[in-house]
């Protein structure tokens, strides 16, 4: 990243959404902790019981597994930071579509709220980060070329010759 | 500045204060990460950081270690429930 807030805002950013894993992760270890493989079956979770247990296992609804090429590094600040603001719009809009499904238990729907409030806050800061980084590369270079310690090259006196040139 | 801290707290209250005030520090943070020179949000970051270590300390001396960087004489960090578990605080 070309700029100091672009690189805070992603290593804090990218901490708490860790946090937020542990947290959707403690709520379905809690909804089936000691829940027998007969109830699970009935609520259309045999074939996770078969494959997983309880255990948490990092999935999408459909059950396709996690794998890392969900993530998308282009090796290009804008095209990576525009990356991370789509990803906290997808995350806000699943996490919306939990809560519809939901409604019925407080326990779950308050921390699912909390979590989406946070993926708006996180566009938001993703948002100025880009901005901050648009700005870093819009701006003109100048090239400067001392002169004085140049022509002072060419000068005897070595005294002048080191200050001028420390001095720029 | 803390006048809102007392020994007399129930682990509960304590641990929803901190779990509050950690909140504020994150957030807070965040914010100053894209606007740095905003001396308001750094004054306020600032007031929170030191409640919380204050609340933290305290809560480690009463309860026992929040984290695997607080130094015990025994070691109490295998204590349950975790924060996952039925009574551990979520």
């Amino acid at each position: 990243m070309p700029d100091e807030k672009s690189k805070a805002i992603l290593n804090d950013i990218g901490t708490e959404e860790l946090a937020h894993l542990e947290m959707v992760g403690s709520i379905v270890h809690q909804l089936t902790d000691g829940v027998s493989a007969e109830e699970l079956e009935k609520v259309g979770l045999g074939a996770y019981y078969t494959d997983h247990g309880v255990d948490v296992y990092p999935s999408a609804a459909s059950g396709v597994p996690f794998t890392a090429s969900y993530i998308a590094c282009k090796g290009d600040p804008i095209a990576n930071l525009q990356e991370d603001l789509a990803a906290e719009q997808k995350a806000r809009a699943t996490y919306e579509k939990l809560i519809n499904l939901c409604y019925d238990d407080p326990d779950v729907l308050d921390p699912l709220r909390f979590l989406r409030q946070r993926e708006v806050i996180h566009f938001q800061r993703f948002g100025e980060a880009l901005n901050s980084v648009q700005e870093k590369l819009a701006q003109k270079r100048f090239y400067q070329t001392n002169n004085s310690c140049m022509q002072n090259n060419n000068n005897n006196n070595n005294n002048s010759n080191h200050n001028n040139c420390c001095s720029n | 500045m803390y006048e809102n801290i007392n020994n007399n707290m129930s682990r509960e209250t304590l641990m929803n204060k901190i779990q509050s005030i950690n909140f504020t520090v994150i957030e807070l943070g965040l914010y100053l990460d894209t606007h740095p020179d905003d001396q308001k949000a750094l004054y306020f970051h600032n007031q929170r950081a030191n409640e919380l270590r204050m609340l933290t300390d305290c809560y480690q001396k009463m309860y026992g270690p929040l984290s695997i960087l607080c130094p015990c004489d025994q070691w109490r960090w295998l204590e349950e429930p975790w924060p996952w578990e039925k009574g551990g605080n979520c």
